[in-house]
Formats: structure tokens, C-alpha cells, sequence
């Protein structure tokens, strides 16, 4: 059944990303980009991992993508002008990526998986914040610091006009 | 595969008769919030149908069944048709982790009171309230009429900032009860609840789901003296009826969770635990129904100072306070 459940989710966040880019509307493609969130985030609740899954909802799904929309309403940008078609110039940063992303999936296919232990069952929440406060202790204070410099100067450049 | 058959019998019967329960108990409390209304205001309110108007819900449902469903033709049409469903379904699956009742044994199988009983339980509500904003954004945007894209603009920028503080609120009762498990935050309220010794939080967490309801002193999304009806002007129908039970659905919600997190759930002494729950929920109900015959609405800058500058401050202040008692005690 987590096979099944799975592949579904994983058609729905390919899917519903390829709606994303190609949606001629911006507040559409928001609904679609948010719709492969709920997947993925469905999807790393099979996994294992709640946590990691609530996150992805709270923090992209519900402020990230709210906050994007709310920028695109209040722009008015409900009827875009016609886009040009991408010049050749434009092409070699995608391709770029997709080699990139065709490598590491050859990469991962090659690479011999270890197999997970029997009596897997997630990671509760506990176990998550021990581990990562205990183990990466400082790494958290310092992304905490950086996110702090990044609102200070953020409020400063509100501030300016 | 660890799940068998009778498990999943028994999810799929918890939630029909949750899914059930909650449809009813909106149904009625839309009415009782007519009656009560009615008899705040001094008048008698609606009392033709049925005994008492009891059968009222039924006839407002038919109604809505029955009435024409308008789209506007520069609409958005599949956002339009979406939101209203974007706005009920957070506000259902919330009930989803909330405990009713103690565990029963039945068949010598232990049944959670819930539907299921998350790990993540705070953050799962946490995350469907931040997910409710888009019906109210996308049904106002969808709608091309601007006194709904003003309305969901309103509504969008109000529920953000609320969000906030109710999410801050329910930080020191998560490490009072040391989980997010709302069993076990209901069963580590069972010496004592804890409103008594998180007051603040509570009336931080009182304040924000006011503001999470859309409802009055917060009403602004749909200020019906300058905005027609706000984001669901357009509606019509059983669209327009979604959105509207979605809003009741969201008051039981919001009231069941705020008896769980800060009067014990189910907990109560003499009377059995869902007398307990649903007294729990009904007085607050009542609450919300009491407040919007009592109070008037808040200017909108007013608004965005309480939940910025006051709430959210308080919050956190109230946050470092409980860190600074649970460390010395």
C-alpha cells in the first residue's frame, strides 16, 4: 500500500510542478506549485519523517507561497502582457540542470543502497530536536543569526523610504 | 503491511461518524447563533419551522440546494469553483486529531477517541489553519470584482498576522506537556488544566482564533457596510454555503482545540468524558456568538497593531517566561 500511495503522490508533485512553469497565470501556477508541496510533504510523511512533513506545509505551503500570492494580488498581475518566447541564451541554464539532475539520478542508481532496518518507524519528534540540537548545535545558532541579520535588514531597507 | 482489515474499518467508521457529528453540530450552530442573536437583540429570530425552528437547518440547506449558482463571466472559473472548497475542507480535517474522549476498549483493542493520534498533532493544526488562507484568497481573487479582491486581500493579510500569535500562544503549553501529541497534552493536563498556569497564552490563543475566524470584532474580509459581503460577494448557493458552514465548522474547530490545549480536553470530574468535551466546546461556541452580539468591529489599522505590536510581543515575552519558570522550577 506505501508503494501505491507512493507513486500516486510522486505523479501528483511531478505533475502538479510541470502545471507550475507552464501556467500562463501566476496566482494559478501558485495553486498548482502548492498542490506538489501537499504531495511532497505527503511524501516525506511516508518516509518517516512528520516532522520534516508538517514543515514543508507550515513553512512553504502556508507562509512562503501565502506571502508570493499576496504580492501577486496586490501587484494586479491577474493579466499578464504575452512573454516572448525564451531566446536560444536562455536555453543553457535549464540544460545545465538537467544534466545535473540526470547525473545524480545515475549517480544514486549506481550507489548500492543500504537496506533500512526492519523495525523502522519514523523518527518522532523527540528524537529529531535531540539530534539536532545535541549534534548540530551551533549550526542551528548560526542559520538562527543569519536569519536574524536578514530581518534586520530587511526592516532597515523598509525603513529607507 | 502493519495495518489489518479492522483497523482501517474503524478509521473509515470514526470518520464518517466525526465527518457526521461535525456537519450536524454546524448545522445547529448556525442556528443557535440566529436564536441567540435574536434574543441578545430582542427580537424572537426564526422559529417557524419545526418545533422551537428546530428543522431550520434543513430548509436553509434546501434553499441553498435550490438557488441559482452564478459564476461571473470574467471569472477565474476553476479557482472560483475550487476556493470554496479550499475554505471548509482545513476546517474539517482539523477534527481529525482531536482527542473526544478517554481510549475505549473494545474487543479487547485499545480505540483512540480520534481519528488518529499525530506525533505532530500541533503542527498538523498549525499547518491546516495556515493552509485555510487560500480559499479566502483565491475565492476573492478568482471572483474579479473588487470589493471581494479587497476583501480577500484584507483577509489574507489578517489571517498571516494572527497566525503568528496563536502559533506562539501554544508554545508554552507544548512545553508544559513536553509533546505535540494532543493526547498527551490532554493527559498532561489531568492533575491540573492548564489555563492556570498559562493564562496569558490562553487569552493570546482567545484573541487570534477571533481573529482566524474572520469574526466579529474581526470581521473586516467581509465588512458588510463598505464591502458588500468581502471575499464571497460573488458567491451564490451551496458555494456561498460552503464558505458559509465552513466559517461554523471552524468556530467548533477552534473551540474544541482551545479545550483541549488549556482545559483538559475531556477531562472533568462526575460526568462522563464527551458530556465534558462537548460542554467544553458548546460554552465556547456560545462565546463567539456572545462577543459578535456584544462588540464592534476594529478599524483595520487597529487591527494590524494588535496582532504585530501587542499580541505577538506578548507572546513571546510570555514564552521566554515559561522557559525562565519550567528551568527554575
Amino acid at each position: 500500500m506505501e508503494a501505491i500511495l507512493f507513486y500516486l503522490l510522486a505523479a501528483v508533485t511531478l505533475i502538479g510542478t510541470l502545471c507550475a512553469i507552464t501556467a500562463r497565470q501566476a496566482v494559478r501556477a501558485i495553486v498548482y506549485l502548492v498542490t506538489s508541496f501537499f504531495a511532497l510533504a505527503l511524501i516525506f510523511y511516508l518516509l518517516g519523517a512528520p516532522l520534516v512533513a508538517a514543515f514543508e506545509v507550515i513553512i512553504y505551503a502556508g507562509a512562503i507561497m501565502v506571502l508570493f500570492l499576496f504580492v501577486i494580488m496586490m501587484l494586479e498581475l491577474a493579466h499578464p502582457e504575452k512573454l516572448a518566447k525564451p531566446r536560444l541564451s536562455e536555453w543553457w541554464p535549464a540544460l545545465i540542470l538537467m544534466l545535473v539532475v540526470i547525473g545524480s539520478v545515475a549517480v544514486l542508481a549506481a550507489a548500492r543502497q543500504p537496506a533500512p532496518p526492519a523495525a523502522f518507524h519514523g523518527i518522532t519528534v523527540r528524537e529529531f530536536s535531540v539530534t539536532l540540537f545535541k549534534r548540530y548545535g551551533v549550526a542551528v545558532e548560526v542559520i538562527s543569526m543569519q536569519l536574524l541579520f536578514a530581518l534586520v535588514g530587511a526592516l532597515y531597507l523598509g525603513r529607507r523610504r | 503491511m502493519s495495518w489489518d482489515l479492522i483497523d482501517i474499518a474503524l478509521m473509515l467508521g470514526k470518520i464518517l461518524v466525526l465527518f457526521f457529528i461535525v456537519l450536524t453540530l454546524a448545522a445547529y450552530l448556525v442556528l443557535a447563533e440566529r436564536r441567540i442573536l435574536a434574543w441578545m437583540q430582542d427580537r424572537i429570530g426564526p422559529n417557524r419551522v419545526g418545533p422551537l425552528g428546530l428543522l431550520q437547518p434543513l430548509a436553509d440547506v434546501i434553499k441553498m440546494l435550490t438557488k441559482e449558482d452564478l459564476i461571473p463571466t470574467a471569472s477565474d472559473r476553476l479557482l472560483f469553483c475550487l476556493a470554496p472548497a479550499m475554505a471548509a475542507v482545513p476546517a474539517i480535517l482539523t477534527f481529525a486529531v482531536v482527542p473526544l474522549a478517554a481510549p475505549a476498549v473494545i474487543f479487547g483493542h485499545k480505540v483512540n477517541m480520534q481519528v488518529t493520534d499525530l506525533d505532530v498533532g500541533v503542527l498538523f493544526f498549525l499547518a491546516l489553519s495556515s493552509i485555510a488562507v487560500y480559499g479566502v484568497a483565491l475565492g476573492g481573487w478568482a471572483s474579479n470584482s473588487k470589493y471581494a479582491l479587497l476583501g480577500s486581500i484584507r483577509g489574507l493579510s489578517q489571517l498571516i498576522s494572527y497566525e503568528l500569535s496563536m502559533g506562539l500562544s501554544l508554545v508554552p503549553v507544548v512545553m508544559l506537556a513536553r509533546s505535540l501529541r494532543l493526547s498527551e497534552i490532554v493527559d498532561a493536563q489531568a492533575q491540573m488544566p492548564f489555563i492556570v498556569y498559562q493564562p496569558l497564552a490562553f487569552l493570546i490563543f482567545l484573541v487570534s482564533i477571533f481573529a482566524e475566524c474572520k469574526r466579529v470584532p474581526f470581521d473586516l474580509p467581509e465588512a458588510e457596510g463598505e464591502l458588500v459581503a468581502g471575499f464571497h460577494t460573488e458567491y451564490s448557493g451551496m458555494r456561498f454555503g460552503l464558505f458559509f458552514v465552513g466559517e461554523y465548522i471552524n468556530i467548533i474547530a477552534l473551540g474544541a482545540l482551545a479545550s483541549v490545549f488549556f482545559f483538559g480536553g475531556w477531562r472533568g470530574p462526575l460526568l462522563p468524558p464527551i458530556c465534558w468535551f462537548f460542554l467544553k466546546v458548546s460554552v465556547f461556541s456560545f462565546l463567539f456568538i456572545w462577543v459578535r452580539g456584544t462588540l464592534p468591529r476594529l478599524r483595520y489599522d487597529q487591527l494590524m497593531h494588535l496582532g504585530w505590536k501587542f499580541l505577538t510581543p506578548l507572546a513571546l515575552l510570555n514564552i521566554l517566561a515559561t522557559g525562565w519558570w519550567l528551568a527554575l522550577r
